[in-house]
């Protein structure tokens, strides 16, 4: 079998702990993402989600192990991999249009002024910032409406990959659902791939193919990877009413609220920690033949 | 009643304290007035010397007027008009602070990117720092042989060091997160530098920049005493050995407005490249 579009291979950081020794945040983690595909990753605050992130985004140098994408080590940061911060980052001596454009001209040396501005301007109003607003500076706007100009900031730039992390969390939940809808649609029509780190179970559920769970750290593992067996498009109103919804949900409350805790500070003995596949399907009908409803039991 | 804003009660306070001193000021000589107008006499005479008294301020405000009507005019080496006199002072000052910003600002920025180049360079900025700048004009002397230029370079020396360590110190505070964004967007080192680590360390390089140019207006008046020949400081100086005490008090305040309006052109800069996080 070939290598996944995004392959991570026993990744391992290890960070200095305060006391003179050396703090294992997670080791040989080794999982990929196909191509197109749209993966979520939920774990408790502390686990380790935005080194992982950095890491793939090529800020940041693991311990050891491998990062490729396309088939290339990741060694750097590209202009492929579009990430969203989880502090924004927005540039405050720039106003929300120019923090937007600061990044399409980076993207497009060649593009005239005007286009640059214009396509930054379509962005914006696609997470609803227009008007007079895209002259403020990012100190004049509210946390969600700084947030929305990051996520502008990303997607106006067309990236293979684009890592988000938890690019929602400061959204009121009107906004959040409007702004979800944007983003499925944009992925819909690009086939990028996008690694998304997020809070919301709920979220998860509706945006991902598949979500990775990370138990608690130090020493943490993406344990599992859990199909969403749930078919597209899918409508937040709807979902719920799909058999599947609640059988998956109960499965990541469960694994959240207690496997979490209990498989967390393992060390892994050098060998390669990949993700238990989860497949929860109470239809009976689709690609999974085994009759009976099932909850996959986790033996670690 | 109309309430006063607060400007318009700190203006209405400050012009009261103007006046109010002055009226003290005035006060306070005025059998002195008459032995001014002696002095002047005993001046000429060459026996008064000694009787020269505080002006009142209505002497320094009949000063003023007469200078600044006609600032520019030049009679010979030791009578020249004010302008004339700001204008030295000025010119040696901006040259001496050019070309230290020149040095400063971008040795400043390798400092302040590259750790290796803040511990080798640390110990002589350390030892540097702290020696008055009149100490060096011997050495400028000596070594330069031209009075105009050494006190050019003694500007150079005193007002490199604010903005050498601002510099530095803006540039290594410049936050990883802005830094990390020009990555993700693959900015060269230089677009790097310009677009996001200058803008966001100008704030504290423009304080340093507005340091320097208060110390270096400091420091030209006693260059300029020392050196001779032109400028405001050799001016007062002047003015003290002719015991003409009405010019000395004009000149100080001349030399307090230049100073304000060079501090106000960088606080307005300091303003320009400001930014809240
Ligand atoms: N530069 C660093 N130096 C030392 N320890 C670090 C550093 N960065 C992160 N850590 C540690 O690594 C662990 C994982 O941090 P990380 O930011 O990846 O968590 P996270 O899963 O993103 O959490 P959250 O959901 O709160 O954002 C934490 O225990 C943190 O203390
Ligand atoms: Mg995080």
């Amino acid at each position: 079998m070939s290598k996944p579009f995004l392959s991570i291979e026993n990744l391992t950081q290890q960070y200095p702990d305060g006391q003179g020794g050396m703090m294992t945040v997670f080791e040989n983690a080794t999982f990929g993402v196909e191509k197109g595909e749209f993966v979520c990753i939920l774990g408790h605050s502390g686990c380790g989600k935005s080194t992982i992130m950095n890491i793939l985004a090529g800020l940041a140098e693991p311990t050891s192990g491998v990062v490729t994408m396309d088939g290339r080590e990741v060694s750097g940061p590209s202009l492929d991999r579009g990430v969203v911060f989880q502090n924004y980052s927005l540039l405050p001596w720039l106003s929300t249009l120019k923090n937007v454009s600061f990044g399409v001209v980076a993207r497009h040396p060649d593009w005239s002024k005007a286009k640059v501005l214009d396509h930054s301007r379509q962005y914006l109003a696609m997470v609803g910032l227009e008007g007079d607003v895209i002259h403020r500076k990012p100190s004049q706007l509210s946390g969600g409406m700084r947030q929305r100009v990051s996520i502008a900031r990303a997607f106006a730039n067309h990236p293979k990959l684009l890592l988000l992390d938890e690019p929602f969390g400061a959204l009121d939940a009107l906004t959040r659902g409007t702004i979800q809808d944007k983003l499925l649609k944009i992925w819909g029509d690009s086939g990028q791939t996008v690694f998304m780190i997020t809070h919301d179970i709920d979220e998860a559920i509706l945006l991902a193919d598949r979500i990775l769970l990370m138990t608690n750290g130090p020493f943490a593992r993406v344990a599992e990877s859990v199909d969403i067996t749930i078919p597209r498009p899918r409508n937040r109103t709807a979902i719920v009413e799909h058999p599947n919804y609640y059988a998956i949900r109960n499965h990541l409350v469960q694994f959240l609220g207690k496997r979490s805790k209990d498989l967390a500070g393992q060390a892994s003995d050098g060998a390669a920690q990949r993700p238990e596949t989860v497949r929860i399907d109470l239809t009976g009908t689709a690609e999974d033949p085994t009759p009976e409803p099932r909850l996959r039991a986790v033996n670690t | 009643m109309p309430i006063l804003s607060l400007n318009q009660r700190a203006l209405l306070l400050s012009v009261v304290i103007l006046v109010v001193g002055l009226l003290i000021w005035e006060a306070a000589i005025p059998a002195q007035q008459a032995v001014g107008e002696l002095t002047e006499y005993e001046r000429l005479t060459g026996g008064g010397a000694a009787k020269a008294g505080v002006p009142p301020p209505s002497q320094v405000f009949v000063k003023a007027w007469e200078e600044l009507s006609n600032p520019f005019y030049d009679a010979g080496p030791n009578d020249k008009g004010i302008g004339i006199q700001i204008g030295y002072s000025i010119y040696r000052v901006l040259t001496g602070y050019a070309m230290a910003a020149l040095i400063a600002i971008p040795l400043g920025f390798l400092i302040g990117m590259s750790p290796v180049a803040y511990k080798a360079l640390n110990p002589f900025i350390q030892v540097l720092r702290p020696i008055s700048p009149l100490a060096w004009m011997p050495l400028a002397l000596f070594i330069i042989q031209d009075s105009e230029a050494s006190a050019i370079f003694v500007i150079f020396i005193c007002s490199i060091w604010p903005m050498l360590i601002n510099t530095a110190f803006g540039v290594a505070g410049v936050r990883q997160d802005w830094v990390n964004v020009a990555r993700t967007h693959e900015l060269g080192h230089f677009k790097t530098a310009f677009t996001v680590i200058l803008p966001a360390a100008a704030p504290t390089i423009v304080t340093g920049m507005r340091i320097s140019i208060g110390i270096a207006w400091l420091v030209i008046v006693a260059a300029e005493m020392l050196v001779g020949g032109t400028g405001i400081g050799y001016y007062v100086w002047n003015e003290w050995n002719n015991l003409d005490l009405t010019s000395v008090i004009f000149s100080i305040l001349m030399i307090g407005i230049v100073g304000m309006m060079l501090d106000a052109a960088f606080a307005s800069l300091q303003r320009a490249v400001a930014y809240v996080e």
